[in-house]
């Protein structure tokens, strides 16, 4: 790892203003750096200064309104949110995709707002040898190469996954992130948050702005009603990011699906709300039928790439069964 | 300029580990493992040696000492920003804590779990500097050869280890999953063990060993 200076401001206001004063890409933001420290010694960032977030007081809670919604620190790390007994009980989705994330060394120092703003895992990307599309590069590997990792939504021209396991829960629960810079503080839905490599920035996944910190995620109280799950599937038993997940809110009037919320994982290079698939659940009766169109309606307009092509058939599966796990 | 921070005597340890490995791996050549190790020095050398003192943010920068409480006692060592706890615990801590073993430095493989406030946490992937107030526990605050803790003669008498480089790091991460759940069943000990890796797949005896010291734990 190259040598960097280590900034411990105790105040978010100290932060933002040593981000916007350093030169553009020379600062990093630091939070629980399972991610960030990976990419330094990998030397894919060679950053200068890092800023390091823990110790401004504050940023480590969640916290329930009245009315059941809930704040989560950018600082919150991914095992105090498994924990959680408020998200176990009303969020059950979002406790369980904390609990699917890394390993419980990981779940101990990572956090909400380093798991959301991660960076990709393709191999291409994360080897310091290839200059791919996302390093500055202009291809991307994994189009005509090995792509089983990669994308089959939504794709193109980078074919990355979002890795994360909370962003696919937290979409599907509606969720938005604050934004905070010298300039000013803003809130941004987490569907708008993440953005595809076809609207143009093909190096970054987010909106995040040079100097922006992501500080906290704000979950709407849910309709009353909800009832939840995360399903990830791994190519091996112990930890690994998810080869496809389904993140699904369902709110049911007895036999009918009265309101479907879906995000899927794994599959496209943003956690994917998947509208067809909340369409073909919406009205419909809970029955075996209807997961099965749902499932259909889950793939619409996938496009494997030759090696992932068993993703179509695995989030099928995924979705049916997540359904199934509701009844 | 202020003393070289990285012995002489140690750079050739790690560069012989680092050559075999490489070899083993069928990887990189020899020369280019020299040629970083050196690297390393020279960037190593090149850093300040004062920590700039400035109001506002505690900035740091090139070598400074911090005091980190290690297995009970506090101790003073020199670190830079990019030492991680792994690399102060090896090569900064006198005598050096080499219980926490450094294999795949990017958290993929459990070999450097430590506790941090009782918790497991990947060694390398921790910066020493940011855990000063944290409590850090490492394999050499669980027993001794004298004096094995429960789960560590729980592995001698199941055979647990073969090679024995992961077992520092899986005898960490049970002895948090225990502390939290005394009584813990198998599922809870196998996704205990989940970020921890052993190549010679000696697992059925790791959890052998580790519900033998649950069930004791049960019987009180």
């Amino acid at each position: 790892m190259k040598s960097f200076t280590l900034l411990n401001p105790k105040t978010l206001e100290h932060a933002t203003r040593a981000l916007a004063a350093a030169p553009s890409s020379s600062a990093r933001v630091l939070a629980g750096g399972q991610d960030l420290l990976t990419e330094m010694k990998e030397h894919l960032v060679e950053p200068e200064q890092l800023v390091n977030l823990k110790g401004i007081p504050g940023l480590d809670r969640i916290e329930f309104t009245a009315a059941g919604a809930c704040t989560i620190g950018a600082l919150v790390t991914i095992g105090a949110l498994e924990e959680h007994a408020g998200v176990r009980e009303r969020l059950r989705l979002l406790a369980e995709a904390a609990a699917s994330v890394g390993s419980p060394q990981i779940r101990t120092v990572g956090t909400v707002g380093g798991n959301l703003c991660q960076r990709p895992r393709c191999w291409y990307y994360r080897s310091e040898h290839a200059k791919c599309l996302k390093k500055g590069g202009d291809e991307c590997f994994s189009f005509s190469g090995m792509n089983k990792y990669n994308a089959i939504l939504a794709g193109g021209p980078s074919y990355i996954v979002h890795p994360s396991d909370l962003a696919p829960a937290l979409v599907a629960l509606g969720a938005s992130a604050t934004l905070v810079s010298a300039a000013g503080e803003r809130t941004v839905p987490l569907e708008e948050f993440f953005t595809l490599p076809s609207a143009g920035d093909v190096k970054h996944e987010n909106v995040l702005r040079q100097g922006e910190v992501l500080t906290k995620v704000l979950v709407p109280a849910p309709e009353a009603g909800l009832s939840s799950t995360y399903l990830k599937f791994r190519e091996r038993g112990s930890y690994d990011f998810a080869l496809a997940s389904v993140a699904l809110c369902l709110w049911r009037d007895g036999a009918r699906i009265r309101k479907a919320r879906v995000a899927l994982g794994g599959v496209a290079p943003v956690p994917w709300r998947s509208f067809p698939t909340e369409k073909a659940l919406e009205g419909a009766a809970f029955e075996p039928s209807t997961f099965e169109k749902a499932a259909a309606a889950a793939v619409t307009g996938a496009e494997p790439l030759g090696q992932n092509d068993y993703k179509i058939p695995l989030t099928k599966g995924l979705v049916v069964r997540a359904l199934q796990s509701l009844a | 300029m202020s003393q070289d921070p990285i012995p002489e005597a140690d750079l050739s340890r790690r560069l012989f580990l680092r050559s075999a490995g490489s070899v083993a791996a069928g990887g990189v050549l020899a020369q280019g493992l020299l040629g970083a190790c050196a690297a390393e020095r020279a960037e190593a050398r090149s850093a300040s040696a004062a920590p700039s003192v400035a109001e506002g943010p505690e900035e740091l920068a090139g070598e400074i000492e911090i005091e980190l409480e290690l297995n009970g006692a506090k101790q003073k060592l020199k670190v830079e920003p990019r030492t991680t706890l792994l690399a102060a615990l090896r090569e900064r801590c006198a005598p050096p804590l080499t219980g926490a073993k450094d294999v795949c430095d990017r958290g993929n493989c459990g070999a450097c779990t430590v506790h941090v406030d009782g918790k497991p946490a990947y060694a390398c992937l921790l910066l020493a500097v940011d855990l000063r107030g944290k409590k850090i526990k490492t394999i050499e605050g669980i027993g001794a050869p004298e004096n094995l803790s429960a789960l560590q003669a729980a592995f001698c008498e199941h055979d647990a280890s073969m090679c024995g480089f992961c077992t520092p790091g899986f005898v960490m991460s049970i002895t948090a999953c225990l502390e939290q759940h005394p009584g813990a069943d198998r599922a809870t000990i196998q996704r205990a063990c989940s970020g921890n890796v052993c190549r010679c797949g000696t697992y059925p005896h790791v959890f052998a060993a580790a519900l033998a010291t649950a069930q004791q734990a049960k019987k009180g």
